[in-house]
């Protein structure tokens, strides 16, 4: 059996280069999103409002500066490859990237300690959400994201049960979308979870978000009801900052997973045009 | 494109209607959910605010880090609705402006009618692209809460449009109607 190793600071390093980077620099999908909306979108206003974002974001990245002031809670999906060591505390390791990014990369430090009572910042952003899985292999793979809750305060779970059906999948869906309306920063991009446990729904849905949006569910019937759920929401009129368009949404991901026979769990992970998420593969050196 | 100077007059506020772009020059507050749960706990026991907001218009806005060299960090607005629980009591003491993104509730329309004030929406997302029109800053009060503090920002030409005219007129409302596809 051959094992790799891969240093803790290169994990460190990985993660606040990638935290700094989807913080200023708009993923080229979002972008070909924002430019092929103003071309189609009919409200004035919601044209001057998507010709504003495309001028942020170049700003952003040009000045790298921060294309939201919400550079969000950091949230990570982590591939750990089971032959792998690290030389040192992997979890330590993220979050110290984590505090790197936001403190030198001129990030807002947006995480209280305590949800409840004395809500003290932490002034470094961490603790971040790192859900991690082992795979086989000599990798780390990490697909990290800066989350701002002006849209994850939107979102929704909701334990649908099969008599509901596609169509109460769909109800779901766009009226949590609807019950947003011009709150969480549109055009948005709605993350779907559907199946798994209440907890693997809602991950599935973060997950959905971190897809890129010019790419569809390799299931042919979710990729018509991604299609067909964007027409529906966008329908809805709220348009581009929510003052009225056609515009409202610039891509549905939708995630799914086993479930149980008494269950069909839906989640609703609602991100603001800032879909920031940046993606990287450490290779392990071989012991 | 109409040019607005702060403060406010009430003649500026009745020449205002829903949906108008506007650019705001002069000096506004900031605050936030933070803030404003001290001011609206201060305002119920009947204390003084550590700012009189008389006459003043708020941007609920926590920004970014100034780089070196800049006057402020990237700085859109946040979600209007979380402070919808303050702003009539804020409103009712005098405020006249809120800059914000989204909607607001029944309650924060009724005591803008009745106040003669006036709701702006800035761009959500646009936060670098605003802060160009953000050229000085200076505390006021709440350092401790960092990001969250009340600062004062001198502004020119800030971009934003009429959301709720001092009639009550809604722009999240009447937007979405118009090009709703039923």
């Amino acid at each position: 059996m051959k094992y790799y190793t891969i240093k803790a600071q290169t994990v460190t390093d990985t993660v606040k280069r990638l935290f700094m980077d989807c913080n200023y620099f708009i993923g080229d999908d979002i972008m070909n999103a924002l430019k092929c909306a103003k071309e189609t979108e009919e409200s004035e206003t919601g044209r001057s409002v998507l010709s504003q974002l495309i001028e942020n974001d170049e700003l952003a990245a040009a000045e790298q500066i921060p294309l939201c002031q919400d550079t969000g809670m950091a949230v990570l999906f982590v591939e750990y490859g089971d032959k792998v060591c690290i030389d040192g505390d992997f979890e330590e390791a993220v979050q110290e990237g984590v505090r790197r990014a936001y403190i030198d990369g001129c990030l807002r430090k947006s995480v209280v300690d305590d949800p409840v009572f004395e809500r003290l910042n932490t002034k470094d952003n961490t603790p971040a959400i790192i859900h991690t899985r082992i795979v086989s292999g000599s990798t780390i793979k990490i697909t990290a994201g800066g989350k701002g809750f002006g849209s994850e305060n939107m979102s929704a779970i909701k334990m649908l049960t099969p008599s509901y059906g596609i169509e109460g999948v769909k109800k779901f869906i766009l009226d949590t979308v609807m019950t947003a309306g011009p709150n969480p920063c549109p055009p948005i991009v709605v993350g779907v979870g559907i199946g798994g446990t209440f907890e693997r729904c809602a991950q599935l849905a973060k997950k959905a978000t971190f897809r890129s949006i010019d790419t569809h569910n390799p299931d042919p019937r979710y990729a018509e009801l991604e299609e067909e759920l964007l027409t529906d929401i966008n329908k809805m009129g709220f348009g581009p900052a929510g003052l009225g368009g056609r515009t409202t949404a610039l891509g549905v991901n939708i995630e799914t997973s086993p479930t149980h026979i008494a269950g069909m769990p839906v989640a609703v992970n609602i991100c603001c045009h800032a879909a920031r998420h940046k993606s990287a593969e450490i290779k392990g050196e071989e012991l | 494109m109409k040019k607005l100077t702060l403060p406010l007059t009430d003649e500026q506020i009745s020449n205002l209607k829903a949906g108008d772009s506007v650019l705001l020059t002069g000096e506004m507050i900031t605050g936030r959910d933070a803030a404003h749960k001290r001011f609206f706990e201060l305002a119920q026991k009947g204390e003084s605010l550590p700012v009189d907001i008389k006459g003043e218009t708020i941007y609920y806005v926590g920004p970014a880090p100034a780089k070196e060299g800049y006057a402020v960090g990237p700085a859109g607005p946040t979600s209007s609705y979380r402070m919808d629980k303050y702003a009539p009591t804020l409103l009712d003491m005098g405020l006249k402006g809120m800059v914000g993104k989204g909607a607001r509730n029944k309650e924060v329309i009724d005591a803008i009618v009745r106040n003669h004030a006036v709701y702006f929406a800035a761009i959500g997302g646009a936060a670098a692209l605003i802060a160009k029109s953000i050229k000085k800053t200076e505390p006021v009060c709440y350092e401790d809460l960092g990001t969250e503090s009340v600062r004062r920002y001198f502004v020119e030409d800030f971009p934003c449009i009429v959301a709720v005219d001092a009639e009550g007129n809604d722009v999240y409302e009447l937007g979405a109607k118009k090009y709703r596809i039923d």
